[in-house]
Protein backbone atom coordinates (compact mmCIF):
# COMPACT_ATOMS: atom_id res chain seq x y z
CA UNK A 1 0.00 0.00 0.00
CA UNK A 2 1.30 3.62 -1.23
CA UNK A 3 1.62 6.22 1.50
CA UNK A 4 -1.93 7.54 1.91
CA UNK A 5 -0.96 11.63 1.05
CA UNK A 6 0.06 9.84 -2.21
CA UNK A 7 -3.31 8.06 -2.81
CA UNK A 8 -4.99 11.52 -1.96
CA UNK A 9 -3.05 13.63 -3.69
CA UNK A 10 -3.93 11.57 -6.89
CA UNK A 11 -7.70 10.96 -6.14
CA UNK A 12 -8.31 14.48 -6.24
CA UNK A 13 -6.20 15.12 -9.26
CA UNK A 14 -8.54 12.68 -10.75
CA UNK A 15 -11.84 14.05 -8.96
CA UNK A 16 -10.87 17.18 -10.25
CA UNK A 17 -10.06 16.30 -13.38
CA UNK A 18 -13.44 14.56 -13.81
CA UNK A 19 -15.41 17.74 -13.04
CA UNK A 20 -13.75 19.79 -15.04
CA UNK A 21 -14.33 17.17 -17.91
CA UNK A 22 -17.82 17.51 -17.34
CA UNK A 23 -17.84 21.76 -17.04
CA UNK A 24 -15.82 21.47 -20.04
CA UNK A 25 -18.72 19.39 -22.04
CA UNK A 26 -21.61 21.32 -20.36
CA UNK A 27 -20.41 24.91 -20.71
CA UNK A 28 -18.16 24.67 -24.28
CA UNK A 29 -20.00 22.19 -26.77
CA UNK A 30 -23.74 22.70 -25.86
CA UNK A 31 -25.82 25.57 -27.20
CA UNK A 32 -26.29 27.48 -23.77
CA UNK A 33 -25.01 31.08 -24.54
CA UNK A 34 -28.09 32.62 -24.18
CA UNK A 35 -29.00 31.35 -20.72
CA UNK A 36 -26.04 32.70 -19.86
CA UNK A 37 -25.99 36.64 -21.66
CA UNK A 38 -26.80 38.60 -18.92
CA UNK A 39 -28.82 41.63 -20.75
CA UNK A 40 -32.24 38.97 -20.44
CA UNK A 41 -34.36 38.34 -23.21
CA UNK A 42 -37.94 38.78 -24.92
CA UNK A 43 -40.18 37.56 -27.11
CA UNK A 44 -41.58 37.99 -30.02
CA UNK A 45 -44.62 36.13 -32.26
CA UNK A 46 -45.10 35.24 -35.38
CA UNK A 47 -47.41 33.36 -37.35
CA UNK A 48 -46.91 31.47 -40.75
CA UNK A 49 -48.56 29.32 -42.84
CA UNK A 50 -46.05 26.87 -43.37
CA UNK A 51 -43.20 26.33 -41.43
CA UNK A 52 -41.41 23.42 -43.15
CA UNK A 53 -38.87 21.70 -40.95
CA UNK A 54 -38.69 24.54 -38.22
CA UNK A 55 -37.47 23.04 -34.75
CA UNK A 56 -37.93 24.32 -31.26
CA UNK A 57 -34.15 25.77 -30.68
CA UNK A 58 -33.88 26.77 -34.23
CA UNK A 59 -31.31 30.15 -34.34
CA UNK A 60 -33.32 33.35 -35.62
CA UNK A 61 -30.74 35.31 -37.29
CA UNK A 62 -30.26 38.87 -38.98
CA UNK A 63 -27.89 39.24 -41.41
CA UNK A 64 -26.39 35.72 -40.55
CA UNK A 65 -25.73 36.72 -36.61
CA UNK A 66 -27.87 34.40 -34.51
CA UNK A 67 -29.86 37.15 -32.70
CA UNK A 68 -32.07 34.32 -30.66
CA UNK A 69 -33.83 31.46 -30.77
CA UNK A 70 -37.09 29.91 -31.46
CA UNK A 71 -38.83 29.19 -28.30
CA UNK A 72 -42.03 27.12 -29.27
CA UNK A 73 -43.95 25.98 -32.47
CA UNK A 74 -48.12 25.78 -31.43
CA UNK A 75 -50.89 26.14 -34.18
CA UNK A 76 -53.19 28.98 -33.77
CA UNK A 77 -56.51 27.28 -34.00
CA UNK A 78 -58.55 31.03 -34.76
CA UNK A 79 -55.93 31.99 -37.32
CA UNK A 80 -55.31 28.60 -39.00
CA UNK A 81 -51.69 28.98 -38.76
CA UNK A 82 -48.42 27.72 -37.19
CA UNK A 83 -47.96 30.01 -34.33
CA UNK A 84 -44.05 30.87 -33.83
CA UNK A 85 -42.48 32.47 -30.57
CA UNK A 86 -39.22 33.64 -30.88
CA UNK A 87 -36.94 34.28 -27.62
CA UNK A 88 -34.54 37.43 -28.47
CA UNK A 89 -31.20 38.67 -26.94
CA UNK A 90 -31.97 41.67 -25.21
CA UNK A 91 -29.12 43.20 -26.42
CA UNK A 92 -31.01 43.16 -30.00
CA UNK A 93 -33.82 45.38 -28.77
CA UNK A 94 -34.18 47.89 -31.94
CA UNK A 95 -35.40 45.77 -34.52
CA UNK A 96 -37.28 47.89 -36.23
CA UNK A 97 -41.37 46.70 -36.19
CA UNK A 98 -42.36 46.62 -39.94
CA UNK A 99 -39.54 43.90 -40.34
CA UNK A 100 -39.54 40.42 -42.08
CA UNK A 101 -39.08 37.29 -40.83
CA UNK A 102 -38.83 34.88 -43.41
CA UNK A 103 -37.82 30.52 -43.05
CA UNK A 104 -34.56 29.36 -44.27
CA UNK A 105 -32.60 26.49 -44.66
CA UNK A 106 -29.04 26.49 -43.68
CA UNK A 107 -27.30 24.38 -46.35
CA UNK A 108 -28.16 21.60 -48.41
CA UNK A 109 -28.64 19.05 -45.17
CA UNK A 110 -28.86 21.81 -42.14
CA UNK A 111 -31.78 22.62 -40.54
CA UNK A 112 -34.37 25.54 -41.05
CA UNK A 113 -34.09 28.79 -39.36
CA UNK A 114 -35.88 31.87 -39.17
CA UNK A 115 -34.09 35.13 -41.15
CA UNK A 116 -35.08 38.69 -39.98
CA UNK A 117 -34.70 41.11 -42.89
CA UNK A 118 -34.79 44.58 -40.76
CA UNK A 119 -37.68 47.63 -42.38
CA UNK A 120 -37.39 50.73 -41.97
CA UNK A 121 -40.26 51.47 -38.83
CA UNK A 122 -39.03 54.21 -35.86
CA UNK A 123 -40.88 51.82 -33.78
CA UNK A 124 -38.58 48.79 -32.55
CA UNK A 125 -40.24 45.37 -31.83
CA UNK A 126 -40.75 44.58 -27.74
CA UNK A 127 -41.66 42.10 -25.76
CA UNK A 128 -44.93 40.42 -26.98
CA UNK A 129 -44.82 41.95 -30.22
CA UNK A 130 -45.97 40.34 -33.53
CA UNK A 131 -44.01 40.32 -36.54
CA UNK A 132 -46.52 41.19 -39.23
CA UNK A 133 -44.51 40.38 -42.45
CA UNK A 134 -43.33 36.60 -43.11
CA UNK A 135 -42.42 34.30 -45.49
CA UNK A 136 -42.88 30.41 -45.35
CA UNK A 137 -40.58 27.38 -45.58
CA UNK A 138 -40.42 26.45 -49.33
CA UNK A 139 -42.12 23.25 -49.98
CA UNK A 140 -39.88 21.43 -52.59
CA UNK A 141 -43.15 19.75 -53.67
CA UNK A 142 -45.12 22.76 -54.04
CA UNK A 143 -42.44 24.63 -56.03
CA UNK A 144 -42.14 21.53 -58.17
CA UNK A 145 -45.59 21.29 -58.74
CA UNK A 146 -46.02 25.13 -59.50
CA UNK A 147 -43.09 24.63 -62.26
CA UNK A 148 -45.27 21.91 -64.07
CA UNK A 149 -48.39 23.86 -63.92
CA UNK A 150 -46.94 26.86 -65.37
CA UNK A 151 -44.87 25.07 -68.07
CA UNK A 152 -48.15 22.99 -68.72
CA UNK A 153 -49.84 26.25 -69.41
CA UNK A 154 -47.60 27.32 -71.66
CA UNK A 155 -47.54 23.99 -74.11
CA UNK A 156 -51.11 25.22 -74.28
CA UNK A 157 -50.97 28.46 -75.39
CA UNK A 158 -48.11 27.17 -77.78
CA UNK A 159 -50.59 25.15 -79.58
CA UNK A 160 -52.68 26.88 -82.39
CA UNK A 161 -56.12 26.23 -81.80
CA UNK A 162 -58.24 24.01 -83.89
CA UNK A 163 -60.42 26.37 -84.70
CA UNK A 164 -58.05 29.19 -86.54
CA UNK B 1 -35.19 -35.67 -23.63
CA UNK B 2 -36.27 -35.39 -19.97
CA UNK B 3 -33.05 -34.83 -19.45
CA UNK B 4 -32.43 -32.04 -21.58
CA UNK B 5 -35.70 -30.20 -20.64
CA UNK B 6 -34.71 -30.63 -16.76
CA UNK B 7 -31.45 -29.25 -17.56
CA UNK B 8 -32.70 -26.34 -19.12
CA UNK B 9 -34.88 -26.26 -16.46
CA UNK B 10 -32.64 -26.02 -14.08
CA UNK B 11 -30.32 -23.53 -15.80
CA UNK B 12 -33.11 -21.41 -15.95
CA UNK B 13 -33.93 -21.30 -12.29
CA UNK B 14 -30.23 -20.80 -11.76
CA UNK B 15 -30.32 -17.64 -14.22
CA UNK B 16 -33.45 -16.26 -12.14
CA UNK B 17 -32.12 -17.44 -8.83
CA UNK B 18 -28.89 -15.12 -9.39
CA UNK B 19 -30.99 -12.15 -11.02
CA UNK B 20 -32.89 -12.12 -7.39
CA UNK B 21 -29.93 -12.94 -5.53
CA UNK B 22 -27.64 -9.96 -7.18
CA UNK B 23 -30.85 -7.44 -6.40
CA UNK B 24 -30.86 -8.75 -3.03
CA UNK B 25 -26.94 -7.70 -2.77
CA UNK B 26 -27.93 -4.25 -4.44
CA UNK B 27 -30.46 -3.26 -1.62
CA UNK B 28 -28.42 -4.64 1.03
CA UNK B 29 -25.55 -2.20 -0.38
CA UNK B 30 -27.95 0.76 -0.92
CA UNK B 31 -29.32 0.49 2.69
CA UNK B 32 -25.54 0.40 3.81
CA UNK B 33 -24.45 3.46 1.84
CA UNK B 34 -25.60 6.16 4.77
CA UNK B 35 -23.58 4.65 7.01
CA UNK B 36 -21.00 3.60 4.65
CA UNK B 37 -20.63 6.97 3.09
CA UNK B 38 -19.07 8.16 6.91
CA UNK B 39 -16.23 6.27 6.40
CA UNK B 40 -15.02 8.65 3.51
CA UNK B 41 -11.12 6.74 3.72
CA UNK B 42 -11.96 3.39 2.06
CA UNK B 43 -14.05 5.37 -0.49
CA UNK B 44 -11.03 7.82 -0.79
CA UNK B 45 -9.23 4.91 -1.68
CA UNK B 46 -11.18 2.66 -3.72
CA UNK B 47 -11.75 5.61 -6.19
CA UNK B 48 -7.68 5.99 -6.20
CA UNK B 49 -7.96 1.82 -7.07
CA UNK B 50 -10.85 1.80 -9.55
CA UNK B 51 -10.70 5.60 -10.42
CA UNK B 52 -7.02 7.17 -10.94
CA UNK B 53 -5.53 4.05 -11.67
CA UNK B 54 -7.66 3.49 -14.92
CA UNK B 55 -7.18 6.94 -16.16
CA UNK B 56 -4.49 5.99 -18.30
CA UNK B 57 -6.64 3.42 -20.47
CA UNK B 58 -9.25 5.93 -20.27
CA UNK B 59 -7.60 8.53 -21.71
CA UNK B 60 -5.35 6.55 -24.19
CA UNK B 61 -8.62 4.23 -25.48
CA UNK B 62 -10.43 7.94 -25.62
CA UNK B 63 -8.00 9.76 -27.88
CA UNK B 64 -8.06 7.05 -30.29
CA UNK B 65 -11.35 6.65 -29.93
CA UNK B 66 -12.15 9.92 -30.94
CA UNK B 67 -9.28 10.04 -33.88
CA UNK B 68 -10.52 6.86 -35.45
CA UNK B 69 -14.27 8.59 -35.21
CA UNK B 70 -12.78 11.59 -37.03
CA UNK B 71 -11.16 9.82 -39.79
CA UNK B 72 -14.29 7.55 -40.50
CA UNK B 73 -16.76 10.84 -39.90
CA UNK B 74 -14.88 12.88 -42.19
CA UNK B 75 -14.90 10.34 -45.14
CA UNK B 76 -18.62 9.52 -44.51
CA UNK B 77 -19.21 13.34 -44.48
CA UNK B 78 -17.31 14.40 -47.20
CA UNK B 79 -19.03 12.55 -49.93
CA UNK B 80 -22.74 14.73 -48.86
CA UNK B 81 -19.90 17.53 -49.09
CA UNK B 82 -20.81 18.27 -45.48
CA UNK B 83 -17.72 18.12 -43.44
CA UNK B 84 -18.30 20.87 -41.23
CA UNK B 85 -20.77 18.56 -39.50
CA UNK B 86 -18.12 16.23 -38.70
CA UNK B 87 -18.18 18.43 -34.62
CA UNK B 88 -21.84 17.63 -34.40
CA UNK B 89 -21.51 13.75 -35.75
CA UNK B 90 -18.70 13.14 -33.44
CA UNK B 91 -20.04 14.47 -30.85
CA UNK B 92 -22.89 13.22 -30.51
CA UNK B 93 -21.69 10.00 -31.00
CA UNK B 94 -18.94 9.96 -28.16
CA UNK B 95 -21.61 12.09 -25.59
CA UNK B 96 -24.51 9.11 -26.11
CA UNK B 97 -22.66 5.97 -26.85
CA UNK B 98 -19.24 5.59 -27.46
CA UNK B 99 -18.16 7.65 -24.14
CA UNK B 100 -20.35 5.77 -21.80
CA UNK B 101 -19.77 2.42 -23.42
CA UNK B 102 -16.51 2.05 -24.03
CA UNK B 103 -15.83 3.21 -21.02
CA UNK B 104 -18.11 0.66 -19.19
CA UNK B 105 -16.54 -1.89 -20.73
CA UNK B 106 -12.91 -0.59 -19.82
CA UNK B 107 -13.68 -0.21 -17.06
CA UNK B 108 -15.14 -3.92 -16.47
CA UNK B 109 -11.91 -4.87 -17.59
CA UNK B 110 -9.23 -3.01 -16.03
CA UNK B 111 -11.26 -2.48 -12.53
CA UNK B 112 -13.78 -4.65 -11.76
CA UNK B 113 -11.74 -7.76 -12.47
CA UNK B 114 -9.67 -6.51 -9.88
CA UNK B 115 -12.12 -6.07 -7.66
CA UNK B 116 -13.78 -9.81 -8.02
CA UNK B 117 -10.19 -10.62 -7.57
CA UNK B 118 -9.47 -9.32 -4.70
CA UNK B 119 -12.79 -9.80 -3.02
CA UNK B 120 -12.65 -13.69 -4.49
CA UNK B 121 -9.07 -14.05 -2.69
CA UNK B 122 -10.45 -12.52 0.22
CA UNK B 123 -12.94 -15.09 0.70
CA UNK B 124 -10.51 -17.98 -0.36
CA UNK B 125 -8.35 -16.91 2.25
CA UNK B 126 -11.20 -16.48 4.64
CA UNK B 127 -10.49 -12.83 5.57
CA UNK B 128 -13.70 -12.57 5.23
CA UNK B 129 -14.39 -15.41 7.75
CA UNK B 130 -12.03 -13.48 9.75
CA UNK B 131 -13.57 -10.25 9.88
CA UNK B 132 -16.48 -11.92 10.89
CA UNK B 133 -15.08 -13.40 14.25
CA UNK B 134 -14.33 -10.07 14.81
CA UNK B 135 -17.87 -8.38 14.46
CA UNK B 136 -16.04 -6.64 11.56
CA UNK B 137 -19.48 -6.53 8.87
CA UNK B 138 -17.12 -7.38 5.51
CA UNK B 139 -20.15 -6.19 3.75
CA UNK B 140 -19.48 -2.45 5.17
CA UNK B 141 -16.05 -3.25 5.37
CA UNK B 142 -14.46 -4.37 2.11
CA UNK B 143 -17.44 -4.79 -0.22
CA UNK B 144 -19.44 -1.38 0.21
CA UNK B 145 -15.74 1.03 -0.09
CA UNK B 146 -15.14 -0.76 -3.86
CA UNK B 147 -18.75 -0.99 -4.73
CA UNK B 148 -19.14 3.01 -3.97
CA UNK B 149 -15.64 3.83 -4.84
CA UNK B 150 -16.33 2.18 -8.45
CA UNK B 151 -19.91 3.84 -8.72
CA UNK B 152 -18.52 6.97 -8.24
CA UNK B 153 -15.60 6.58 -10.32
CA UNK B 154 -17.40 5.40 -13.93
CA UNK B 155 -19.32 8.95 -14.51
CA UNK B 156 -15.78 11.22 -13.97
CA UNK B 157 -14.15 8.70 -16.44
CA UNK B 158 -17.08 8.73 -18.87
CA UNK B 159 -16.71 12.59 -18.94
CA UNK B 160 -12.76 12.63 -18.92
CA UNK B 161 -13.17 9.97 -22.18
CA UNK B 162 -15.74 12.44 -24.05
CA UNK B 163 -13.57 15.25 -23.46
CA UNK B 164 -10.38 13.25 -24.76
CA UNK B 165 -12.26 11.86 -27.56
CA UNK B 166 -13.89 15.32 -28.59
CA UNK B 167 -9.71 16.56 -28.88
CA UNK B 168 -9.18 13.42 -30.90
CA UNK B 169 -11.97 14.21 -32.97
CA UNK B 170 -10.66 17.68 -33.36
CA UNK B 171 -6.85 16.67 -33.89
CA UNK B 172 -7.55 14.76 -36.68
CA UNK B 173 -10.32 16.73 -38.01
CA UNK B 174 -9.39 20.51 -38.04
CA UNK B 175 -5.25 19.81 -37.69
CA UNK B 176 -4.81 16.60 -40.28
CA UNK B 177 -7.90 16.68 -42.18
CA UNK B 178 -8.46 20.71 -42.71
CA UNK B 179 -12.07 21.00 -41.08
CA UNK B 180 -12.48 24.50 -41.07
CA UNK B 181 -11.92 24.98 -37.11
CA UNK B 182 -15.15 27.65 -36.86
CA UNK B 183 -17.72 25.57 -38.20
CA UNK B 184 -16.37 22.73 -36.65
CA UNK B 185 -17.01 24.26 -32.91
CA UNK B 186 -20.45 26.24 -34.19
CA UNK B 187 -21.99 23.41 -35.81
CA UNK B 188 -21.17 21.43 -32.80
CA UNK B 189 -22.56 23.90 -30.29
CA UNK B 190 -25.28 25.01 -32.48
CA UNK B 191 -26.65 21.40 -32.42
CA UNK B 192 -25.64 19.98 -29.04
CA UNK B 193 -28.44 20.60 -26.26
CA UNK B 194 -27.93 20.03 -22.75
CA UNK B 195 -30.12 17.06 -22.74
CA UNK B 196 -27.35 15.15 -24.63
CA UNK B 197 -24.66 15.89 -22.54
CA UNK B 198 -26.77 14.53 -19.22
CA UNK B 199 -27.80 11.62 -21.15
CA UNK B 200 -24.31 10.37 -21.31
CA UNK B 201 -23.78 11.09 -17.72
CA UNK B 202 -26.60 9.74 -17.01
CA UNK B 203 -25.62 6.79 -18.53
CA UNK B 204 -22.34 6.71 -16.97
CA UNK B 205 -23.71 6.90 -13.51
CA UNK B 206 -26.17 3.77 -14.33
CA UNK B 207 -23.28 1.49 -15.61
CA UNK B 208 -21.19 2.30 -13.04
CA UNK B 209 -23.03 1.06 -10.44
CA UNK B 210 -24.06 -1.82 -12.47
CA UNK B 211 -20.66 -2.51 -13.58
CA UNK B 212 -19.42 -1.91 -9.79
CA UNK B 213 -22.09 -4.47 -8.23
CA UNK B 214 -21.50 -7.36 -10.36
CA UNK B 215 -17.68 -6.96 -9.50
CA UNK B 216 -18.19 -7.27 -5.58
CA UNK B 217 -21.13 -9.63 -6.20
CA UNK B 218 -19.43 -12.23 -8.28
CA UNK B 219 -16.22 -11.90 -5.83
CA UNK B 220 -17.93 -12.04 -3.02
CA UNK B 221 -19.95 -14.71 -3.84
CA UNK B 222 -17.03 -16.91 -5.66
CA UNK B 223 -16.27 -20.24 -4.71
CA UNK B 224 -13.53 -20.60 -2.06
CA UNK B 225 -10.45 -22.28 -5.10
CA UNK B 226 -8.52 -20.89 -7.25
CA UNK B 227 -10.63 -21.79 -10.18
CA UNK B 228 -13.56 -20.29 -8.35
CA UNK B 229 -11.60 -16.79 -8.19
CA UNK B 230 -11.02 -17.66 -11.74
CA UNK B 231 -14.20 -18.09 -12.62
CA UNK B 232 -15.73 -15.14 -10.87
CA UNK B 233 -13.00 -12.45 -12.43
CA UNK B 234 -14.43 -13.90 -16.25
CA UNK B 235 -17.78 -13.81 -15.10
CA UNK B 236 -17.48 -10.38 -14.08
CA UNK B 237 -16.17 -9.50 -17.38
CA UNK B 238 -18.80 -11.37 -19.27
CA UNK B 239 -21.76 -10.19 -17.29
CA UNK B 240 -20.53 -6.79 -17.06
CA UNK B 241 -20.28 -6.51 -20.83
CA UNK B 242 -23.46 -7.87 -21.76
CA UNK B 243 -25.65 -6.18 -19.18
CA UNK B 244 -23.86 -2.87 -20.52
CA UNK B 245 -25.32 -3.21 -23.72
CA UNK B 246 -28.34 -4.12 -22.69
CA UNK B 247 -28.88 -1.67 -20.40
CA UNK B 248 -27.47 0.55 -22.91
CA UNK B 249 -30.33 0.13 -25.22
CA UNK B 250 -32.90 -0.26 -22.64
CA UNK B 251 -31.81 4.09 -21.23
CA UNK B 252 -31.45 4.85 -24.98
CA UNK B 253 -35.20 3.63 -25.42
CA UNK B 254 -36.11 5.90 -22.64
CA UNK B 255 -34.35 8.75 -23.42
CA UNK B 256 -34.31 9.17 -27.10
Amino acid sequence: MRPSRTIDLSTGLFVLLGFAAMLFLVTQITNREFSLSTGGTYRVNAQFENIGGLKVGAPVSMSGVTIGRVESIGFDMDALKAAVTLRIDGRYNRIPEDSDASIFTAGLLGGQYIGITPGGAEESLHDGSRIEFVQDAIVLENLISKYLFSQAGKEKAAEPSPQE
Amino acid sequence: MTGLGAELLASGRGFVQNVGATTRFLLHLVALTPAGLLRFRLIVEQIYNAGALSLVIIMTSGLFVGMVLGLQGYDLLQRFGSEDSLGTGAALALLKELGPVVTALLFAGRAGTSLASEIGLMRATDQLSAMEIMAVDPMRRVVLPRFLGGAISVPLLTAVFIAVGLFGVQLVGVQFLGVDQGSFWSQMRGAIELGDVTEGLIKGVVFGVACSLIAVYEGYNAQPTAEGVGRATTRTVVISAVLTLILDYILTAIML
